[in-house]
């Protein structure tokens, strides 16, 4: 640690969204010129993980101003030194612009985005250093596990997690500290406390930042828990592909065994805590617990029947305690702030925040913390920024690849396990992806039973062949070959698939396709009956498209970009498009200077 | 870790620097590093802020600006006590930001025979 004090200390984002846009060479740059100008020792840069506004980054926040520039680059480097670190003049263009009213905004805490979100598993990504142990310690780190350690008996611990109502943030949300307490009445030599950071939902990436933005939060968390139930060894499962949470992790172990925060003796306790991280290959049936224990046990990941719950026979046989990382990352906050703090926050049955991991067509793409009972419109217009391009609503599909997706009608909706649960979808770990007019839920729906049909480790069979049989479907009615009939035998295999399942995975596979026939039923008759796409994206149902030949100036435009050749003609003379060969892609349309050309 | 105790010993510790990144209200020093005032010595007059401060060991948020138009008295400091006026000192010396530092920051007392400015 510098003794002396710096007067600013720049926060560059490094997380893995704003490396990929060159976080890297832009902290180069910025030491290049911090020395250039006799400044290194007045000012300190600070690598920090992700603040959720990956689409922006790279993020720099430069204090004490507290001043957000995003998209910055090497390029930007000199004059933010200049202006604002000698000077003191805010770069005015580099700084946040709200997309529905072009204001711009210095500071971080007054952007929509951020403005509507509450920080408890985020609090402090994009905050600290996460290599720096010191300044965890800082912020009040490892001192609910110190209480814990030195004060609190276990089953204290047990009935404040249970009390403050936190419920598992992996997907099924069972209450965590019932599933602590059965692991703690387990009798046994040994217990294993495992932390679940597979994250197989596509376009999820809410644990991989907190891994990467916060790690000794997990390791808190974890500590905590493992005092609780009687654990003295973890393994935390990240999958491979997280190379920077792995990393990150792998050094706040390290720096947590220095200071003697895992290890034998923690806080002369008694308690002793020893963790490893153990690599996953990266199949979404890993993050299944079952799946993921036989994983860590060096066999072929699948699942097993439950019961027996891993709370009684879990990894290597022994009560084992499992839960994911943004539930560990709750720990601290909920021995900090006391039960009543935490429930204060959320709804009813469903207490705290939750992340979100906001993607498809919206504005500000992100991850999110939220209040419990915040509404999916607040999640979507608000932080989110509306829709791109003023296209209009239309769905928003909630729970990753097993949820299900919700029509306008709901964007009121206050989102909590239960509402969602009940309107045909589900929390799951935060996956949220918007759709605009230009989706089709028929496709949408293939989409993701292609995802979860080819991820199925084929176990059981209403799952492997269920999915299967079900995705079949769903291509003919794409290709424009849905029968009549084809609905019904759908909700049928779906009800049948849910209820026969092994493990979640099949349970779950059928709700995109039950929870879009449920609220777009008009759109898969259009596709059966009408052989239609009225989004137009099944390119075999949409009609061909046919030029005016009065309005065709002859020009050639279309026929250039036309991927198929289907469009012939002569200089000067109306082209036509042959429709036998026209796959509809409608490439053309926005090319022709007088608009002559149209779907038929 | 051996105690609790030590865990918060620790946190004091390093607290200190985290500090920079707090929002809430201390005072703060603002330094006038417009071209004209680093042409007047204002780099030495930031520095000598600095080391004043650290060896005070103060809690104060140090902020540059840009050229106020009063050139001819720069170097020029701002002192900005929480809910006190802000106030304006110019043509100073290092010894100057010692004796600001020391009577207003510290003790809330204004220098009145540097003073130059007040704000509302
Ligand atoms: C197919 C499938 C995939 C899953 N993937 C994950 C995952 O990536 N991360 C996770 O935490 N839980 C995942 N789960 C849920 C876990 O089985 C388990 O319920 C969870 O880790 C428990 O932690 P929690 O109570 O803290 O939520 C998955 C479940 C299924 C059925
Ligand atoms: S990685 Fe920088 S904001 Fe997400």
């Amino acid at each position: 640690m510098k003794d002396s004090i710096y007067r600013s200390h720049v926060l560059i984002c490094t997380g893995t969204g704003c490396v990929s846009s060159g976080a890297k060479t832009l902290k180069d740059s910025l030491n290049e010129e911090l020395a250039a100008n006799d400044l290194s020792g007045e000012i300190k840069i600070v690598e920090t993980g992700c603040h959720g506004f990956c689409e922006k980054g790279p993020i720099m926040i430069v204090y004490p101003e507290g001043v957000f520039y995003c998209e910055v680059q090497s390029d930007d480097v000199a004059e933010i030194v200049e202006e604002h670190l000698l000077k003191g003049r805010t770069v005015e263009r580099l700084l946040f612009k709200e997309p529905m009213t072009e204001e711009q905004i210095p500071s971080y805490q007054d952007i929509a985005f951020y403005k509507k979100q509450q920080r408890i598993a985020l609090a402090n990504c994009g905050k600290i250093d996460p290599e720096d142990i010191d300044e965890y310690i800082a912020l009040g780190g490892y001192e609910a596990a110190g209480k814990v350690l030195t004060e609190m008996d276990a089953q204290e611990v047990v009935d404040t997690i249970k009390d403050s109502g936190l419920r598992g943030r992996g997907g099924g949300g069972f209450p965590t500290g019932l599933k602590w307490q059965f692991a703690k009445n387990s009798e046994s030599d040994k217990k294993y406390l495992i932390c679940n950071a597979d994250e197989g939902d596509p376009g999820a990436f809410m644990d991989r930042s907190i891994l990467e933005g916060d790690p000794h939060r997990i390791i808190e968390g974890m500590l905590v828990a493992a005092y609780a139930i009687g654990a003295d060894e973890g393994y935390v499962y990240v999958r491979a592909e997280y190379p920077l949470a792995i990393k990150r992790l792998e050094k706040a172990i390290e720096d947590a065994e220095e200071y003697g925060l895992l290890g034998d003796d923690i806080f002369s306790s008694g308690f002793n805590f020893k963790l490893h991280i153990k690599k996953g290959a990266g199949a979404f049936v890993c993050g299944e617990e079952t799946a993921l224990m036989n994983s860590i046990e060096g066999k072929r990941g699948m699942p097993t029947p439950r019961p027996p719950y891993p709370a009684v026979r879990g990894l290597w046989g022994k009560p084992t305690n499992i839960n994911n990382v943004e539930t560990y990352a709750n720990i601290p906050y909920i021995i900090n702030e006391g039960v009543d703090k935490f429930t204060a926050i959320g709804t009813e049955g469903s207490s705290g925040t939750k992340v979100f991991a906001l993607t498809g067509k919206i504005n500000n793409t992100g991850l999110v913390e939220v209040p419990m009972g915040t509404t999916l419109k607040e999640v979507i217009f608000e932080i989110g920024g509306g829709l791109g391009q003023g296209k209009k609503f239309k769905a928003v599909q909630t729970g990753g690849p097993s949820g299900g997706c919700l029509p306008e009608d709901y964007l009121d909706l206050p989102i909590d396990y239960d509402s969602l649960l009940d309107a045909g979808t589900m929390m799951g770990s935060g996956g949220m992806v918007v759709m605009d007019e230009d989706s089709c839920m028929v496709d949408v729906a293939r989409f993701f039973l292609n995802f979860t049909q080819s991820e199925s480790c084929g176990k059981c069979t209403p799952c492997r062949e269920g999915t299967k049989r079900m995705l079949e479907i769903l291509n003919r009615i794409t290709d424009g070959e849905g029968k009549e009939g084809d609905i019904e035998l759908l909700l049928e295999l779906g009800e049948h698939i849910k209820s026969t399942s092994l493990c979640g995975l099949g349970q779950s596979a059928p709700n995109p396709v039950l929870s879009t026939v449920r609220y777009f039923r008009d759109e898969y008759e259009a596709h059966i009956h009408d052989h239609n796409c009225p989004a137009g994206v099944c390119s075999d149902l949409a009609g061909a498209y046919v030029i005016d030949e009065e309005a065709c100036i002859g020009c050639s435009k279309c026929a250039k970009v036309c991927p198929v050749d289907a469009i012939s003609g002569e200089i000067k003379n109306p082209f036509t498009i042959d429709p036998d060969v026209c796959i509809a892609c409608g490439a053309c349309e926005p090319e022709c200077p007088v608009d002559a050309i149209s779907q038929g | 870790m051996k105690s609790l105790a030590e865990l918060k010993e620790l946190r004091n510790k390093v607290q200190k620097e985290m500090k920079k990144r707090d929002q809430g209200t201390k005072a703060e020093i603002i330094v006038g590093m417009g071209t004209c005032g680093i042409a007047a010595g204002a780099r030495d007059i930031l520095k000598a802020v600095l080391a004043e401060i650290e060896k005070r060991d103060l809690d104060v948020r140090v902020t540059q600006t840009g050229c106020i138009g009063m050139c001819e008295k720069e170097p020029l400091i701002d002192v900005k006590l929480p809910g006190k006026k802000r106030i304006t000192y110019g043509n100073l010396s290092e010894a100057d930001v010692q004796k600001i530092i020391t009577e207003h920051v510290v003790n809330g007392n204004i220098v009145t025979d540097l003073v130059i400015a007040r704000h509302n």
